[in-house]
């Protein structure tokens, strides 16, 4: 199966993948972003979208991990990391395991 | 523990009895599967955790690099210079198997360089050809991120289902049918000293 990519996030921070040829959905805020998501989750197979949109969304998102595809994918936007793709790992982690095997500090 | 509402009889014993080898054999079944999933997991999750720092770091130095080197030309400039994309990527999706659950394989493929940049050199400073090309590099490993973390969210959602039918048949099927099984017997066991009892009573007074 042929998959496409998609971007969703800030116009600064999404335009660099735009000329790296990946297909940009600006979006400011939360709503917006909800919106967008809701359009393009049939035909998109892979979509980034920034931590900053993606935390707020955290409950909405739940929906995706039911199925392989599509896949959402949280990623820092040009203002950096804000930690938020460590939490969901740790959350992953403790649900599955129980006990803390990466972060033990 | 409650046991089950059932008559007394032989047939009934029987038949609790094959249950019970069934949920024990499921049981030690579901418990393996549960084990050989959580190493699995131990195995992805480590993954996961190198990539995504890796990723998260080369992409925050890429994109507030780019931010600076666009900031440079004005905003309508920059927008145009970069909403014609001479290339197009794409990904192969297709469909593993992590022990029994589905999990999606992403492959990048078509990422073809026609003539570098999708836009005219005089348009756009240097600085930012430099972050594009660094994007459209980082793309493999953020595909690759995006499995991982899948095959992550998907697994520990198996994981938790998993104990919880392991925890089902361990804590309450299990203990359930063994109760219920004593029970059966020692009501036969009763039904047949009563019965010895009456024929002597019986022999007696004859």
């Amino acid at each position: 199966m042929n998959g496409k990519l998609a971007i969703v996030g800030d116009g600064d921070s999404i335009m660099v993948f735009k000329a790296a040829g990946v297909a940009t959905f600006p979006a400011e805020n939360e709503a917006k972003a909800r919106e967008v998501l809701r359009r393009i989750a049939k035909d998109y197979q892979i979509i980034f979208l920034t931590e900053e949109l993606a935390r707020p969304l955290t409950e909405y998102l739940k929906r995706f991990d039911e199925q392989p595809y599509p896949v959402i994918l949280s990623i820092p936007s040009k203002n950096g990391s804000t930690g938020y793709g460590t939490e969901l790992l740790k959350s992953a982690m403790e649900r599955a395991l129980g006990v803390d095997i990466l972060f033990n500090n | 523990m409650a046991r089950l509402n059932v008559n007394p009889t032989r047939m009934e014993l029987k038949k609790l009895k094959a249950r019970l080898n069934t949920a024990v054999r499921g049981h030690k079944l579901l418990k393996d599967k549960s084990d050989e999933m959580v190493r699995r997991f131990s195995a992805i999750i480590k993954e996961n955790k190198k990539l995504r720092d890796e990723v998260e770091e080369e992409l925050s130095e890429t994109l507030r690099q780019f931010s600076v080197a666009r900031s440079v030309t004005p905003a309508y400039r920059a927008e145009t210079a970069f909403s014609m994309p001479s290339v197009a990527v794409g990904a192969q999706c297709g469909i593993t198997s992590v022990m029994g659950v589905e999990v999606p394989a992403i492959e990048l493929v078509n990422q073809k360089h026609s003539d570098g940049l999708p836009y005219a050199y005089s348009e756009i400073t240097s600085e930012a050809d430099y972050s594009v090309e660094k994007a459209a590099g980082l793309l493999p490993k953020m595909l690759q991120l995006a499995q991982t973390e899948k095959t992550v969210r998907l697994l520990a959602d198996e994981i938790e289902r998993n104990k919880r039918r392991v925890n089902a048949l361990e804590y309450v099927m299990i203990p359930q049918l063994e109760e219920t099984i004593k029970y059966i017997k020692s009501k036969l066991d009763e039904n047949e000293r009563a019965a010895v009892i009456r024929l002597m009573k019986v022999k007696n007074k004859a």
